[in-house]
């Protein structure tokens, strides 16, 4: 049994309600739309509805950064994020950030400079990190870490991480 | 052909993490799947008077549910501690037992009492919340130093003791204090840390009904000792019947190398309910009961002459196994611990005096450095204060007691193949610009503010580890490690390594050495790991050991390829075996110069018969196929040792400390890749530096985790360090053909104790606990205020 409401509906679901919602969102380039409960934080939509696992989730209060994504252009933490409050809008996770089979140049750099070890911040990092490339051109060592303070990573100590943002500032 | 050994080759694992390709356990589904949530204990001790299931069993979408009552009747074993330790009285380590799913009694809080299974996850969030547990609630032990006066929490352990251990010689230890000048004192309390590996514990399984065959899909740091112990002790399945592979894995650092309860409970449970088991921690299921790490209580004591010559060590600690003893948990305190407790020092008399007690609060176990850590910060403690009450250069006193000669037999129990302590020094001294420093202490304090600094030198014993050395010791499994190399007929290379990489870069290092021993493109070359079911057996990654241990049985394994090839080669060239000489991938004939490549020779393994004028290449008595494998068990432990000094300045106003410069100066023996290497620094420094300012875990008086979200326990992050000054020295391991040592756990060895003597330095002596957060720091610069107003 369905009713009709303004934007979704809600399923008598064995017994229990459960409001469904439908959200439609461009994807790095590509239109999806998922009909999901309404609860659905972005980080699952992407994960479990899209299998984009590339965004991780580490903490699930907002703390550790693993989950950052790009919503129209801007780095925002996807596990804290309804899907259905970013309806329309264009996101780009992980996966849609190399082009034609070249990364991009943060990825690039990451490599190059040895920025990620166990890989599992790493999505969230680089996405942050060009992000704050963005926004800020040639950014000091301090801005560099003032800005990605907002990501936790157990393996690098930051220090290579550093390094990559200021060699992708070369190339971006 | 330029040796890939040494350089700096970027990582082969890189271009799958960077475009979100990484496959972590977590990112694994499959059809039909349910959903695991674990119901656990609130209390941090209570009786389990009843379990009511009923309602839960009714709840949406709810398949199962299990508790410990069936786990016990189907006879599934516990969780194990993997070390026997003896008592100095003789007697055995006291263990109780940690049923995976606990019935009778809750230990600590987060331990697991049923399991709901449903099929999405929110409905078995709602099932568990329907589980009713009737609990008679217990007065928690939680502090470590009370453990001993306090009630028993297991049945048969005697005041919550799990052993009173100890290593050296009391006697000899009393005569050397006897002759002392001086006798320097500490008390410390080295913090109790999670470890928080940033991607949760996770696991998935799919049993196989028609095969009867369980896949466990799990976040391990050593897939194949998981299978042997969920079979050997858990019960679960035959190892034959039990595949477990542990895909890409987000960080370990110890805390990954238990088998959980989880694990056990979803595995045994998928065969119950015939259904897929998916189940994920929670980043506050992670803190509750992932095994954290440290938690000692010690005081130790430097017997010293008024020149500045150690004479004497001894101590005594009070180690915190938290509820359980797990698989590092009983041998991280003792032999993890107590034979590093004399650093890098010739001290003629020693002893460690080790009681290991139970608690209510999560298991403590390995956490990078495991035991070495709290071993370098005890003695370093002691040696900087030392050099304070003597009126002596912190560094001079070091180097005063350092050895000279190698090998070195260390006080306790390990003899130091190489090592040149004093040149690391040295180095360390000069990048830190270590003569400069009262100048920079004169302008930090003519702005207001109190600068300090700190040196530590240390060693550690890993490359873990000689299999007859640690069973001598009460280890209960080998700690060797296997490579198995397979050479396709095309050239293409399948190197299978029972080590597992979780950060630490294999895929690359490996392929290097790899790469090297047999004359091939790198890119020839993948390194397959992490799969109980691809390679043979292996012992995981832990104890810096996968280059030290894993990597020579790579390239024993290799060296066994090319002793075939030579065979094969010079049957193929008509020549004898001792005329062919093997150089940069190609067989040569030394007489003709006629030569064969190590791809023709590969190639030609695979076809053993005869054919028209072609002969078979296979001599007599060897098998076709170009296969080999290596079981590498290492003569002794690798010694990795290092300076490093800090520098730190504090505001007395707001007690902030600012680590203003680190200088590490480490001695790795041969380097695989220097790129890697420093990434290892970094990352362990950190972690180290994270300890000594800012990480702590905190129980309540009633056990309760008071820090168990990334809300309440400072994780470290970017601006809260310098830029870390990194040099090495390079003395080659003589243990081990390619002279390497390991540098996985150094940094955090290292870090804690230098920075915390810049803080103490800074505080003009006054003792201080890790972490110096800014209040404990405020509040003793306040103190100094004080009694320096007293003093005019």
């Amino acid at each position: 049994m369905f009713i009709n409401f303004t934007y979704g509906y809600i399923r008598i679901y064995s017994g229990r309600r459960r409001l469904m919602t439908k959200v439609t969102l461009e994807v790095n380039g590509k239109k999806v739309s998922k009909d999901v409960p309404d609860h659905t934080l972005l980080s699952v939509f992407l994960r479990d509805n899209l299998n984009l696992t590339g965004t991780h989730v580490g903490c699930d209060t907002s703390q550790c950064g693993a989950c950052v994504v790009h919503v129209n252009g801007k780095s925002i933490k996807s596990c804290s994020t309804l899907a259905a409050d970013i309806e329309g809008s264009k996101v780009t996770t992980i996966e849609g950030l190399a082009k034609d089979g070249k990364l991009h140049p943060m990825q690039a750099a990451f490599k190059k400079t040895h920025g990620l070890q166990c890989g599992y911040c790493t999505p969230g990092m680089v996405m942050s990190a060009v992000d704050l490339l963005q926004t800020k051109k040639n950014p000091s060592d301090q801005e560099i870490r003032e800005w990605l303070e907002g990501n936790i990573c157990r393996c690098t100590g930051y220090q290579n991480i550093v390094a990559a943002v200021k060699e992708a500032a070369t190339k971006m | 052909m330029a040796s890939l050994v040494g350089s700096r080759v970027e990582r082969k694992e890189d271009t799958r993490f960077l475009q979100g390709k990484g496959r972590y356990t977590a990112d694994i589904n499959i059809a039909n799947q349910t959903y695991a949530v674990f119901v656990r204990s609130p209390h941090a001790r209570a009786k389990i008077k009843s379990v009511d299931t009923s309602k839960a069993l009714k709840s949406s979408g709810v398949v199962g549910v299990l508790t410990g009552k069936e786990i016990a009747e189907d006879k599934i074993g516990g969780l194990i501690a993997g070390w026997a330790i003896r008592s100095e009285d003789g007697s055995e380590m006291k263990v109780p037992a940690n049923p995976p799913l606990a019935k009778d009694v809750a230990n600590f809080v987060g331990e697991p009492i049923a399991v709901v299974f449903a099929e999405t996850l929110d409905e078995a969030k709602e099932g568990a919340e329907k589980v009713k547990v009737d609990y008679k609630v217990l007065k928690a032990v939680v502090d470590p130093a009370e453990a001993m006066k306090s009630d028993a929490i297991h049945d048969g352990v005697d005041k919550n003791l799990c052993y009173d251990w100890l290593l050296g010689d009391r006697k000899a230890v009393d005569e050397a204090f006897a002759k002392a000048d001086k006798i320097i004192k500490v008390d410390l309390i080295n913090n109790r840390l999670v470890p928080n590996a940033m991607e949760p514990r996770a696991c998935v399984v799919d049993y196989n009904t028609a095969s009867e065959e369980i896949t466990l899909y799990t976040t391990s740091q050593n897939p194949h000792l998981s299978r042997l112990v969920m079979s050997a002790f858990g019960g679960v399945a035959p190892e034959n019947k039990l595949r477990v592979v542990a895909p890409d894995v987000g960080g370990g650092f110890g805390s990954k190398i238990n088998v959980y309860n989880e694990e056990i409970v979803c595995s045994w449970a998928s065969k119950k309910i015939e259904r897929p088991i998916k189940w994920v921690a929670e980043r506050t299921e992670s803190f509750l009961t992932d095994t954290h790490g440290r938690d000692h209580v010690t005081h130790a004591e430097l017997a010293v002459t008024n020149d500045g010559k150690f004479l004497g060590f001894k101590n005594e600690t009070i180690a915190n196994l938290g509820a359980y003893a797990r698989v590092f948990g009983t041998v991280t305190p003792t032999y993890l611990f107590g034979p590093c407790a004399t650093g890098v020092y010739v001290i003629p008399a020693a002893y460690s005096n080790v009681k290991a007690v139970y608690t209510n609060t999560a298991p403590v176990d390995a956490y990078r450095g495991a035991g070495r850590p709290e071993a370098t910060y005890t003695i370093e403690r002691l040696v900087e204060k030392a050099a304070m009450e003597l009126g002596m250069d912190k560094t001079e006193i070091r180097m005063k007691n350092f050895p000279t000669q190698f090998p070195f037999k260390q006080t306790l129990v390990h003899t130091v193949d190489s090592g040149d302590y004093v040149a690391g020094l040295e180095k360390a001294k000069q990048m830190a610009d270590y003569a400069g420093f009262e100048a920079r202490r004169k302008k930090s304090e003519a702005n207001g503010k109190l600068r300090g600094i700190g040196v530590s030198s240390y060693f550690e014993a890993c490359g873990i580890a000689p299999s007859a050395a640690v069973m001598s010791l009460g280890c209960g499994v080998g700690l060797w490690e296997s490579a198995e190399v397979r050479f396709n007929p095309t050239g293409q290379i399948s190197v299978f390594t029972g080590a597992h990489s979780h950060g630490q870069s294999h895929d690359t290092t490996f392929a290097q050495i790899a790469a090297d021993e047999m004359g091939v493109p790198i890119e020839n070359i993948d390194i397959v790991h992490g799969d109980t079911d691809k390679g043979t057996f292996g012992m995981g990654t832990y104890g810096s050991r996968s280059l030290t241990v894993g990597g020579i049985a790579i390239v024993n394994a290799c060296k066994k390829i090319i002793a075939k090839g030579k065979r094969v080669a010079a049957k193929m060239l008509e020549v004898n075996e001792d005329e062919i000489e093997f150089k940069d991938g190609e067989f040569v004939a030394l007489k003709s110069n006629k030569k064969k490549t190590i791809g023709e020779v590969a190639f030609a393994c695979y076809l053993p018969g005869q054919r028209d004028e072609m002969k078979s290449p296979i001599p007599e008595g060897d098998e076709p196929g170009l296969i080999e494998s290596a079981f590498y068990d290492p003569p002794n432990f690798s010694f990795p040792a290092g300076s490093h000094i800090c520098e730190v300045e504090i505001d007395p106003d707001t007690g902030n400390v600012k680590v203003e410069k680190y200088t590490a100066v480490d001695d790795f023996g041969r380097i695989v890749n220097p790129m890697i290497v420093e990434g290892q620094v970094h990352g362990g420094i950190a972690q180290g530096i994270g300890q000594a300012l800012h990480e702590n875990t905190q129980y309540d008086e009633t056990g309760q985790l008071m820090t168990a979200s990334y809300m309440d326990y400072t994780m470290p992050r970017a601006d809260n360090f310098p830029e870390f000054n990194l040099g090495f020295t390079c003395t080659h391991a003589t243990s081990n053909p390619l002279g390497v040592k390991g540098c996985g756990e150094a940094g955090a060895i290292a870090s804690p104790p230098t920075v915390m003597n810049a803080v103490i330095d800074a505080l003009g002596g006054q003792e201080i606990s890790m972490p110096a957060t800014a209040e404990k720091v405020w509040k003793a610069c306040k103190s100094i205020k004080k009694s320096n107003a007293k003093a005019a």
